[in-house]
């Protein structure tokens, strides 16, 4: 999911939460108000905020896969094509003899799995970006310690600054706040 | 229970933020410099006049270099193994899992090398890839040396990469915690902007868990290749079927007892007493002592082995282990690996810092004594007689291992200093599941 651009008139309202139930909680209400553009900070990663954003994509297991794909045929392929090219006869063994190329097949499929999948994890994610608009919300480095934030984007098409703030506001976070855009090259 | 949250953060940040007792670190840290300049002394001299510094000779061309290869390689398994408790959904490796990952980047480093020197041109290692050149020609991917290359490359590359998005939530944790400006803008830039997410968290652990699924296979493969680097020679000695499990569990064994080494040491060093608590080396002691016994099998499947098929040459390879020119490598392996692990059986052993740092020392050692017997014992007395011939260590060889020990500690050393050594987000990810969320 793309994060707002600057066109919107706020990148979004913040709200903090103490607990990871409240924040899991607080999703699960946002979404039943008809929020669809919510995103949520937490220091470590909890299953059920998974489920309640509805979060159900599998494109980085596919991209290992590929990447396994990938670099077994690269392996296999190389060894083939090497030997191929430039043949060496000794004592009449075969050129093509798979089970000595099996070791370097297996280990470029694993080199490239797994290249593949965290290469793609960080394309997915949008990193590094090493600026972000909700690093200005206050207490915002709690996030990486023992606090849970909720953000409900600017682009949210019921979004509205006053309105949206009351209905955070009903969930009782601990503090709330409205990030503005900030200037960074995108 | 957020306050334990926010106090966990705070005991592992605190180490990189504002290093507790950074005296001991300097007197640490001086010493392996002064090893890794030893490292640099040995190797240049190596560059210099040749491999003929060297004790290798024919016979015996395989000496130090590849049993510290074999040892350094197998020293590494454990953290990979350790990181893939991960998918048995094992809370307790977090305490454990981030310093066993360094020790094997470290370790593998060290390992690399060990080839690349022993090459005779060093300098021409690069040859072992596949690069198109003037001369049109290509390795020889039947040869186990190429293989050697891929294998090595490979795991260097995954581990520092499972390692590296493994480290990124804390390092954005310590970017949060630094207060000057530089360690800010140092941690900022590693941390690659991680904010936390719960889509990049989510995206984060499918990526995780299947490169700790993938890296499983991965140990498995890499130290059977190194057992086939035997097996593929026509030795006496080399040529048995339970080589590559052998290889394999002598790896993690010797593995797990480095790490417990590191867990008394960075316990006591860093006063992480609640976060590697007793409980976490037992589980250490009891990975010894099982890897133990699957490694003391492999000893006992070998010799009956050779007993059983009754074959000349072979019969006369078990002999001279045992009682041949290097009889106290045979003897030491078993006496180092064995005699002391059996001490583990006890709970109470297990659980002492003391007790279970040297029986850890004792089967680090049995296990270096392993590998040199198993190349130097088999290749000093081949069919022919006019093949024998002794092999002995030269000072270089010695000084380059004793350098190697500091390119190992070194980096860790520097780890341990800046980096945080404990993965925080997991031990709160595991206290946040274990009180049922």
């Amino acid at each position: 999911m793309r994060e707002p651009t600057p066109h919107t008139e706020a990148f979004g309202i913040v709200a903090e939460f103490d607990r990871a139930e409240a924040l899991v909680n607080a999703v699960h209400k946002s979404r039943d108000a008809g929020f669809r553009r919510i995103d949520a900070y937490t220091p470590f990663p909890i299953a059920e905020l998974t489920d309640a954003l509805d979060f159900t994509e599998n494109r980085v297991p596919w991209l290992t896969l590929a990447g396994g794909l990938f670099g077994a045929a690269l392996g296999y392929g190389m060894q083939v094509w090497t030997n191929l090219d430039y043949p060496i006869d000794i004592g009449g063994r075969p050129l093509l003899a798979p089970p000595a190329f099996m070791l370097i097949t297996f280990e470029l499929t694993v080199l490239f799995a797994v290249l593949f999948s965290i290469g793609g994890m960080l394309i997915l994610n949008h990193l590094p970006r090493l600026h972000h608009p909700i690093f200005s919300v206050d207490h915002f480095h709690l996030a990486s310690s023992d606090k849970f934030f909720l953000v409900i984007f600017g682009d949210d098409d019921q979004f509205h600054p006053d309105r949206t703030r009351a209905f955070l506001d009903g969930l009782q976070p601990v503090a709330i706040s409205l990030v503005e855009h900030t200037e960074e090259p995108e | 229970m957020t306050d334990r949250y926010a106090g966990i953060t705070e005991e592992i940040t605190r180490i990189p933020v504002a290093y507790p007792k950074p005296g001991a670190w300097w007197i640490c840290f001086g010493v392996a410099l002064c090893l890794l300049a030893l490292f640099l002394v040995s190797a240049g001299m190596l560059f210099w006049k040749g491999v003929g510094i060297w004790g290798n000779n024919i016979p015996v061309n395989w000496g130090l270099a590849i049993s510290n290869y074999v040892w350094f390689l197998g020293i590494g398994h454990a953290g990979t193994l350790i990181s893939a408790l991960l998918l048995l959904g094992q809370h307790w490796r977090n305490a454990l899992n981030r310093f066993a990952e360094a020790m094997t980047l470290f370790a593998v480093i060290c390992a690399g090398l060990y080839p690349i020197l022993h090459l005779g041109r060093p300098w021409r290692f690069y040859w072992m890839a596949p690069y198109p050149n003037v001369m049109n020609i290509w390795p020889q991917f039947k040869s186990p040396l190429a293989w050697d290359f891929f294998a090595v490359l490979t795991y260097l590359t995954v581990s520092v990469l499972f390692w590296y998005i493994g480290i990124v939530p804390d390092l954005a944790s310590t970017r949060d915690r630094a207060r000057k400006r530089l360690p800010q803008v140092l941690y900022g830039l590693f941390a690659l902007g991680w904010r936390g997410s719960a889509r990049h968290w989510a995206r984060w652990r499918q990526s995780y868990r299947l490169t700790a699924a993938i890296a499983v296979p991965l140990v498995v493969s890499v130290h059977s290749e190194i057992s086939l680097l035997f097996a593929a020679g026509p030795i006496p000695g080399w040529n048995s079927t339970v080589f590559p499990p052998y290889f394999v569990l002598g790896a993690a064994f010797s593995g797990f007892a480095v790490v417990a080494m590191i867990a008394v040491v960075l316990r006591h060093a860093l006063g992480l007493g609640d976060l590697v608590t007793p409980r976490h080396l037992d589980l250490l002691g009891k990975f010894t002592l099982a890897t133990g016994m699957m490694t003391a099998y492999g000893y006992w499947a070998e010799a009956f082995d050779v007993l059983y098929a009754g074959e000349d040459r072979e019969l006369a390879t078990l002999a001279d282990r045992a009682g041949g020119s290097y009889a106290w490598s045979y003897w030491g392996a078993i006496i180092a690996n064995f005699v002391p692990l059996q001490l583990l059986w006890v709970r109470r052993v297990r659980r002492h810092p003391v007790a279970l740092f040297l029986i850890a020392l004792s089967v680090t050692i049995g296990m270096w004594f392993e590998r040199y017997m198993l190349l130097v014992t088999a290749l000093y007395r081949d069919y022919l007689v006019s093949s024998w011939g002794e092999y002995h260590a030269s000072l270089w060889e010695w000084g380059l291992f004793a350098g190697m020990l500091g390119v190992f500690l070194v980096p860790f050393l520097l780890f341990v200093r800046f980096l945080p050594v404990i993965s925080s987000f997991e031990v709160k990810e595991a206290l946040f599941e274990e009180r049922g969320g």
